[in-house]
């Protein structure tokens, strides 16, 4: 039943992925592009952990706590590029 | 025969994964950046919530052992999406004035978003330019 419902989530995630690769294409301005990057980032914490709890590891967190840190830190410094012209003043 | 808690890991699974595919689905249809920016943090608090209350019990269920450091994921997304959504939401309106007209006013001097770059000194004047503290009393 849980190996049913991981494929199920693995399928929904990958579909919310490749959405947001069309949002990230298709954009029309740069913050639309930035916000789908920041949610595929979001999705693919998701994915990270679903595939752990298919390994039955816990070696995967690590890397899901660091996709999550440096996902915010890149968004807001590309948001404080799109600001002031400038990440560091 | 499936006992109760393989029953709540799967629900929490299916949850969690369909709150992250509505959200994005949101974010393909929605017109307007602003209302897109509603959909993903839906995605973010519910979808990877979900899916970490699912790794959690389901940890719980394999070793018997209360895991804690998914508890530090969800933490500091739920801390840091804000954040980013309130810096997205200020970058759009930085880049167009023109939105800043159909919103309701801000109740400040500087606006929903500061428009034109100030220099150092008109943001922060140095001590000799600012305004002396009336003396305490």
């Amino acid at each position: 039943m849980i190996d049913l419902a991981l494929d199920f989530g693995f399928f929904a995630i990958s579909l919310a992925l490749l959405l947001n690769l069309w949002r990230l294409a298709q954009g029309p301005t740069p913050v639309d592009r930035l916000l789908a990057a920041d949610t595929m980032i979001t999705n693919t914490i998701a994915l990270i952990i679903l595939y752990g709890m298919r390994e039955a590891t816990s070696v995967y967190f690590e890397a899901a706590l660091l996709y999550a840190m440096f996902g915010t830190v890149s968004t807001v410094a590309y948001c404080r590029f799109l600001l002031r012209g400038d990440v560091i003043e | 025969m499936h006992t109760l808690g393989e029953v709540l890991v799967a629900l929490l699974i299916v949850a969690g994964s369909s709150f992250t595919l509505i959200g994005s689905i949101g974010l393909v249809k929605l017109p307007d950046l602003m209302m897109r920016l509603h959909a993903p943090t839906k995605a973010t608090t519910a979808g990877v919530g979900g899916v970490l209350l699912a790794s959690m019990s389901y940890a719980f269920l394999r070793t018997g052992e209360l895991s804690a450091h998914e508890l530090l994921i969800t933490l500091f997304l739920f801390l840091t999406a804000p954040v980013t959504a309130h810096f997205l939401a200020k970058a759009y309106l930085h880049r167009h004035p023109d939105r800043v007209r159909r919103l309701p006013p801000a109740c400040r001097e500087a606006g929903w978003a500061r428009f034109e770059p100030s220099s150092s000194e008109e943001v922060r004047p140095s001590r000799e330019q600012r305004p002396q503290r009336p003396p305490r009393v």
